[in-house]
C-alpha cells in the first residue's frame, strides 16, 4: 500500500530523512515507545517458530502432566515455561507468540481487503456522483448503522451455518479476513469519498479531463495518490479494529478454533479456567492483546495529529 | 416536516424490507429442517412428504411472500430447540437485554456527560488529562476483556502481597490492593420481581440489582471513552464560537455559559452518534452476555448459532433489525426537531 517512505532506495529514504513526519517521530517519545514496541511485537509474532520453546500444535512436544502451572514469579512455576502453562500443558509463551501471529496476520489481511474494496467504492462514489454514489454510501450508511461488529458477528455466524463448524474451523482465517473486510469497508469508502469530493474540483484533474485520459486512470492515478494521508491515518486505526473484531468474533466462538488459536480463542480458551484460580491462561494473551492494540492506536492518533488530514466527519 | 417523515419511514420501510430479504434467504438455504424435525431413521419419501406439506418446495417468491405476510404479524415460525413460536423465546429473553442496556446508557449519561465537560473547560487539568489517557487505554481494551479483569478481581478476588505481612503496615497495604472477591457475576440472580408478562425486572431491589453491576459497568466501559472524547471534543469547538465570546463578553456567569448555552450546541451530535452507537452497543449485549452468562438476546442468538436454530436466529436478525431502524428513524426525526437548522424537506445531511 502507501509505503514508499519507508522500503526504500536512497533518494527516498533521504527524502523521508528530510520529511515533517521523521522530525515528529524523533521529537515524539510516545510514538517512538509505541514503534518499538509495536516492531517488537510484530518481528516476535512473525518469528514465533522460530523463538517459540515448543510448537503448541505438535501434541509430541506437550506434557499434558505440566497443566496450569503458574508464570515464573508465582511459586510452584517451572523455570521450563516462563509464563507458565494453560490446561492442555501448553507453553504460554508459544501459544502466545503463535497467537499473535494469526491474529497480526487476520488484522492486516482483513485490512488490506477492506482498503481494496473501500477505496474502489469510495473513489466511484466520489468521482462518478449521481446513482453510484447515492446507492454506494446509502449502503454504507445502513451497514455502519448497524455497526461493523454487528455485521462481522452476523455474517459469521451465517457463514459458519452455512459451511457447518468443520469446514468453517479448517478455513478459519481466510473466513475471518472476508467477514471483517466486507464488515469495514464502509469506513474506507467514507473517507476516500470525502477527499475525493474535495480533489475532483482542482485543476489538475480538469487537466487530467481535458486531455481526455479515461475515467479509471484518472480516479486511480491522479486522484487516489493525493487521498492517500487519510487512508494511511485510517489505516492504523483499521488494523486495531480489526484485530478486536477477530478476537471478539473468536471469543464468540465464531472465529479460531482451539487447535490454531489467535489471541482471542486464547482468551476464550483460558476463561473456563477462570474459576479454578488460573487467570493467567486467560488474563496474559488478554494483557499481549490490549498492549498490541493500544500502541497501534496511539501510533495512529499520532500520524492523525501530524498528517492532519480532513477527516470524514460524523 | 411531514415530506420529512414521509421519506424517513419510507427509508426505514426499504431497509427493513432489505434485513427481511437476507434473512429468509438465510432460512432459505441455511440447513434442512426436515432433518431437525424428525430423525434419522425417517425414510426419504416421508422426508419428501412432508417438505411438499410444509411448502418447502415452493419458489423462492413464493416462500418469501409467505415468509414476509406472517412476518407482519410476528409469525416467524417455531424455535426448534425451544420448540415454542420464536417470538415467545425473544420476549422471554429481550428483558434481560433491555435492562441491560438501560442500566448501561444510565451510567454512560451519568458519567460521559460530568466528565466530558470538565475535560474541555480545563483541558490542561491534570485530571482531564488523566481521564483522556484513561479513555485512549479504555478503547483499546475489548469488552469481553474488561468482563473478565472484572469477574477477577470482584468476583473471584486477587491477592498480592508484595508488603512484608508479618508487620502490621504490611498486612494492612497488602489488604488495601487486594480484593476479596464474592460480587455475583453469572446470571441474574434469582430475586428477580415479577412485572408483567415476561418481564422479570432487577431493578426491584439490591439482592438483584447487585447482578447488574459488572455487566453494566462492563458495557458502559467500552462505550464511554467514546462519549467522553466526543462531548470533550464537541464541547472545545463550541466554546471557540462566536455566540459563546459574545456571552462572555455581555459578563454572563461561566457557569451559565458552560451548562446553558454552550452544553446545548455540544449535546447535538452526541445524539447523533448516540443513536447510531445503539448498533454498537447490541452487538457488545452478545459479547457482555457470554461473559456474564446474562441470560439475554444476545446470550440466545450464540445459542441458537451453536444449536442451528435457524428460525430463531432469522427473527433475532428481524428483532434487532428493527430496532435499529427505530432508534435510526427517531434519532433522524429529533435531530430535525432541536436542530432547525437541518433541512428536513431537502436530502438528509
Amino acid at each position: 500500500m502507501s509505503n514508499a517512505t519507508t522500503t526504500t532506495p536512497p533518494t527516498h529514504w533521504a527524502r523521508f530523512r528530510d520529511s515533517y513526519l521523521f522530525y515528529s517521530f524523533k521529537h515524539d517519545w510516545i510514538a517512538q515507545v509505541c514503534f518499538v514496541i509495536f516492531v517488537i511485537m510484530v518481528s516476535a509474532a512473525l518469528l514465533a517458530p522460530w523463538l517459540a520453546s515448543i510448537n503448541p500444535y505438535d501434541l509430541s512436544q506437550v506434557f499434558i502432566l505440566d497443566s496450569e502451572l503458574p508464570p515464573f514469579w508465582i511459586d510452584g512455576s517451572d523455570a521450563k515455561y516462563p509464563l507458565g502453562t494453560d490446561a492442555l500443558g501448553r507453553d504460554m509463551l508459544s501459544t502466545i507468540l503463535y497467537g499473535a501471529r494469526v491474529s497480526l496476520i487476520i488484522g492486516f489481511g482483513a485490512v488490506i481487503l477492506q482498503a481494496l474494496i473501500g477505496v474502489t467504492f469510495g473513489l466511484l462514489a466520489g468521482y462518478l456522483g449521481g446513482r453510484v454514489d447515492a446507492f454506494l454510501m446509502r449502503l454504507a450508511d445502513i451497514q455502519l448503522s448497524f455497526s461493523t461488529l454487528m455485521v462481522a458477528i452476523i455474517v459469521g455466524a451465517v457463514f459458519k451455518a452455512t459451511f457447518g463448524g468443520a469446514t468453517y474451523s479448517e478455513h478459519a482465517v481466510l473466513l475471518l479476513v472476508l467477514i471483517i473486510g466486507l464488515a469495514e469497508w464502509p469506513q474506507y469508502a467514507r473517507t476516500v469519498r470525502a477527499s475525493v469530493l474535495a480533489e475532483r474540483s482542482k485543476e489538475y484533474v480538469d487537466a487530467a479531463r481535458v486531455m481526455g485520459f479515461r475515467a479509471k486512470r484518472i480516479m486511480f492515478r491522479h486522484i487516489l495518490p493525493n487521498t492517500l494521508s487519510p487512508i494511511f491515518v485510517i489505516s492504523t486505526v483499521q488494523i486495531a479494529n480489526a484485530i478486536i473484531s477477530e478476537a471478539a468474533l473468536s471469543f464468540l466462538g465464531l472465529g479460531m478454533p482451539e487447535t490454531q488459536p489467535s489471541l482471542g480463542s486464547l482468551i476464550k480458551s483460558g476463561f473456563d479456567y477462570l474459576q479454578s484460580g488460573s487467570w493467567w491462561i486467560t488474563l496474559l494473551p488478554g494483557a499481549v492483546l490490549v498492549v498490541l492494540v493500544l500502541v497501534i492506536n496511539l501510533l495512529g492518533d499520532w500520524l492523525r495529529d501530524v498528517m492532519n488530514p480532513r477527516l470524514y466527519k460524523g | 416536516m411531514i415530506a420529512f417523515l414521509i421519506k424517513r419511514l419510507f427509508h426505514a420501510f426499504l431497509v427493513m424490507f432489505v434485513i427481511s430479504v437476507i434473512s429468509f434467504a438465510i432460512q432459505d438455504n441455511l440447513g434442512d429442517p426436515i432433518q431437525q424435525m424428525v430423525g434419522q431413521s425417517v425414510p426419504e419419501s416421508e422426508r419428501e412428504a412432508l417438505r411438499e406439506e410444509l411448502g418447502l418446495n415452493d419458489p423462492f417468491l413464493v416462500q418469501y411472500v409467505r415468509f414476509a405476510k406472517n412476518a407482519m404479524h410476528f409469525d416467524f415460525g417455531y424455535s426448534y430447540f425451544y420448540n415454542q413460536p420464536t417470538t415467545e423465546v425473544i420476549l422471554r429473553h429481550l428483558p434481560a437485554t433491555l435492562e441491560l442496556v438501560a442500566a448501561t446508557t444510565l451510567l454512560i449519561v451519568l458519567l460521559s456527560v460530568p466528565i466530558g465537560v470538565y475535560s474541555a473547560i480545563r483541558p490542561r487539568a491534570l485530571l482531564a488529562r488523566f481521564f483522556m489517557g484513561v479513555s485512549t487505554v479504555g478503547i483499546s481494551i475489548p469488552v469481553f476483556l474488561t468482563a473478565i479483569v472484572l469477574i477477577q478481581i470482584f468476583a473471584i478476588g486477587v491477592t498480592f502481597t508484595p508488603f512484608p505481612s508479618e508487620t502490621g503496615w504490611g498486612s494492612w497495604l497488602n489488604d488495601l490492593i487486594s480484593t476479596d472477591g464474592g460480587m455475583p457475576a453469572y446470571g441474574r440472580g434469582h430475586e428477580l420481581t415479577h412485572v408483567f408478562g415476561t418481564w422479570y425486572t432487577n431493578f426491584a431491589g439490591w439482592d438483584s440489582l447487585i447482578y447488574l453491576v459488572l455487566p453494566a459497568v462492563s458495557l458502559a466501559s467500552i462505550m464511554l471513552p467514546l462519549f467522553i472524547r466526543l462531548i470533550r471534543a464537541e464541547m472545545l469547538e463550541v466554546l471557540q464560537s462566536e455566540y459563546v465570546k459574545f456571552a462572555k463578553a455581555k459578563g454572563i456567569g461561566m457557569r451559565r455559559i458552560y451548562f446553558l448555552h454552550a452544553l446545548k450546541n455540544t449535546m447535538l451530535p452526541v445524539i447523533t452518534v448516540g443513536g447510531v452507537q445503539i448498533g454498537t452497543l447490541v452487538a457488545y449485549t452478545i459479547l457482555t452476555e457470554t461473559v456474564f452468562q446474562w441470560p439475554g438476546m444476545g446470550l440466545m442468538f450464540l445459542d441458537a448459532i451453536e444449536r442451528s436454530d435457524i428460525p430463531l436466529i432469522v427473527t433475532y436478525l428481524m428483532v434487532v433489525g428493527l430496532i435499529f431502524v427505530i432508534t435510526n428513524t427517531l434519532v433522524d426525526l429529533i435531530y430535525g426537531l432541536v436542530n432547525p437548522t437541518v433541512k428536513l424537506t431537502g436530502k438528509p445531511a
